[in-house]
């Protein structure tokens, strides 16, 4: 793997070069490129097994690349993963965290692995902000799907991260809830001028929060652009026809 | 640099803070949940006092058991130590597969090295939890006061728990590459050990063939040491120092063994669906 200290792209706080990744008799990601500037919101779209989860599991070092390059804030992810995870996030619908500690003791812990300073304060505008001021001392267990959303999204920012990458942060949520969600996420990317990847199956969503939606199908980008340019290409009205679009093969973009 | 982060903490090659932040996130179960902590305590007062009867039983009509006093109880306090610290060390993994968090420790800055270090502590803290009481049981019950062991003991417990934690690091290895399919290990591996290691009798009493198995063992050496301590009053340093270094070679087959596990597990993507 070509080892690079600087990103190719300057302006790129989220690099992907080539990337694959095989399993025994599967090709997850199949030579995908792209890059995030710094500030920006990006959709990763596909249907199951388009190869978004492995393509997030790749640039956070939980799955090896068969081959390719991903820098993150100019590290290579592959050998310096270290010196950057502190100025990451994520958050899954797919971890939790531990259910007998309180909201509180969870942001504690998570708090000390990022080496957020000042923890106590920073737990106390987390709690202001995210209004988990009611329930910070009741254990992670006893929450609402709602109220645990609302402390996952306080760990992804309890070290105030640069690069933040949300896998489906309002799946199993209620539309009011969902919104509140939504709605902090882009005052967190005005107020702190973050980068954001964000997988979704909800186009309402990535058309209200992303600046740009990469499309993948069987591993490969099959598409890239704004949402505006997105509906215009394929001549819809709504996302949700051009994903189907693309599913099922039903159409490609006008004019191609 | 974000603004909340401390940039001497993040930059910090190992950084105790973060081992801190996993024991307290342990401890913080551990007072939350007392079935836990009745559960560390129970098993060793059962096997000691099952035990103890035992010896107390057999000194009656035997006057080398009547003269090597706790030889019985002594050996089980030790395989306690062996078979503690290793159950403590993967149970103190497993926690995070059954809460599904390893996920989010993977993906912090937590490093492998400084994990280790704090299921090794977490290990420490749960064996203390739960041998104290059942040696303190021991000395007004059978007469046997293993801290008059002295500096013996300190050896012994050392010796123990590192083969302990070698092989706690091998299953938690296996566990990150095969999943919680693989979790019965952390339950049953150690016990290959008890015949080999000669818990309660000397090495001479195994089959020709299969004394040179018992001396790769680094406990075996512990449990030769402890009989020669007890029946000879005689600390033979020799065994500790054989005891030690074969646990040198287990803990660093272990760190590379666990090492290749978990770049197995990456390039699996076992991973991103850490279960069954």
């Amino acid at each position: 793997m070509p080892a690079s200290p600087e990103p190719t792209n300057p302006a790129a706080v989220i690099e992907v070069e080539n990337l694959f990744k095989a399993y025994k008799t599967v090709q997850a990601v199949d030579g995908i490129t792209f890059s995030i500037p710094r500030g920006r919101i990006v959709g990763l779209l596909g249907g199951n097994g388009a190869g978004k989860t492995t393509t997030i599991g790749m640039i956070m070092g939980l799955v090896s690349p068969s081959s390719g390059r991903i820098s993150v804030l100019g590290h290579d992810m592959a050998r310096e993963r270290h010196a950057v995870l502190h100025r990451m996030n994520f958050e899954s619908p797919y971890v939790d965290m531990p259910h007998r500690l309180t909201v509180r003791q969870n942001l504690t812990v998570f708090g000390m692995l990022y080496g957020v300073a000042r923890l106590g304060e920073r737990i106390a505008r987390l709690a202001a902000e995210l209004a988990l001021g009611d329930f910070l001392d009741r254990r992670a267990g006893q929450l609402s799907a709602g109220q645990k959303t609302r402390v996952a999204l306080a760990k992804a920012l309890i070290n105030d991260p640069e690069v933040l990458l949300l896998d489906e942060p309002t799946a199993s949520l209620d539309p009011d809830t969902a919104d509140w969600v939504r709605g902090h996420i882009e005052r967190y990317r005005a107020d702190h001028d973050g980068t954001i990847l964000l997988a979704s199956h909800n186009m309402g969503e990535v058309e209200r929060l992303c600046d740009d939606v990469i499309m993948m199908k069987q591993g490969r980008i099959v598409d890239r652009g704004s949402p505006a340019a997105l509906l215009a290409r394929y001549g819809r009205d709504d996302l949700e026809e051009v994903f189907l679009d693309i599913a099922r093969d039903r159409r490609g973009p006008i004019g191609a | 640099m974000s603004h909340a982060v401390d940039p001497g903490l993040a930059a910090a090659r190992f950084s105790f803070r973060r081992v801190g932040a996993m024991v307290l996130r342990h401890l913080y179960l551990l007072r939350s949940s007392w079935p836990r902590t009745v559960e560390i305590i129970y098993w060793p007062i059962m096997q000691v006092s099952t035990w103890g009867f035992l010896q107390l039983y057999v000194n009656q009509h035997s006057t080398f058991f009547a003269q090597a006093v706790g030889i019985l109880v002594g050996a089980l306090l030790m395989w306690d130590i062996l078979s503690r610290s290793q159950i403590g060390f993967s149970i103190t993994f497993l926690e995070e597969m059954w809460s599904r968090n390893m996920g989010n420790l993977l993906m912090s800055p937590l490093k492998p090295s400084e994990y280790i270090v704090s299921l090794m502590v977490m290990s420490s803290i749960r064996l203390f939890i739960g041998l104290i009481p059942a040696t303190l049981i021991a000395i007004p019950l059978f007469g046997f006061n293993i801290w008059s062991l002295g500096f013996g003991l300190g050896l012994f417990f050392a010796a123990l728990m590192l083969t302990g934690w070698a092989l706690g690091l091998v299953i938690a290895g296996l566990i990150l590459r095969h999943g919680l399919g693989a979790e019965g290990l952390a339950w049953s591996l150690i016990f290959l050990m008890l015949p080999l290691c000669c818990v309660y009798y000397p090495v001479a009493q195994l089959p020709a063939l299969v004394q040179p198995i018992a001396w790769m063992l680094a406990p075996t050496y512990v449990f030769e040491g402890l009989r020669a301590l007890l029946i000879e009053q005689r600390l033979r340093l020799d065994l500790m120092a054989w005891a030690f270094a074969l646990d040198l070679v287990y803990f660093s087959v272990a760190a590379l063994v666990f090492s290749r596990l978990l770049a197995a597990a990456r390039a699996s993507g076992s991973l991103v669906q850490l279960g069954e």
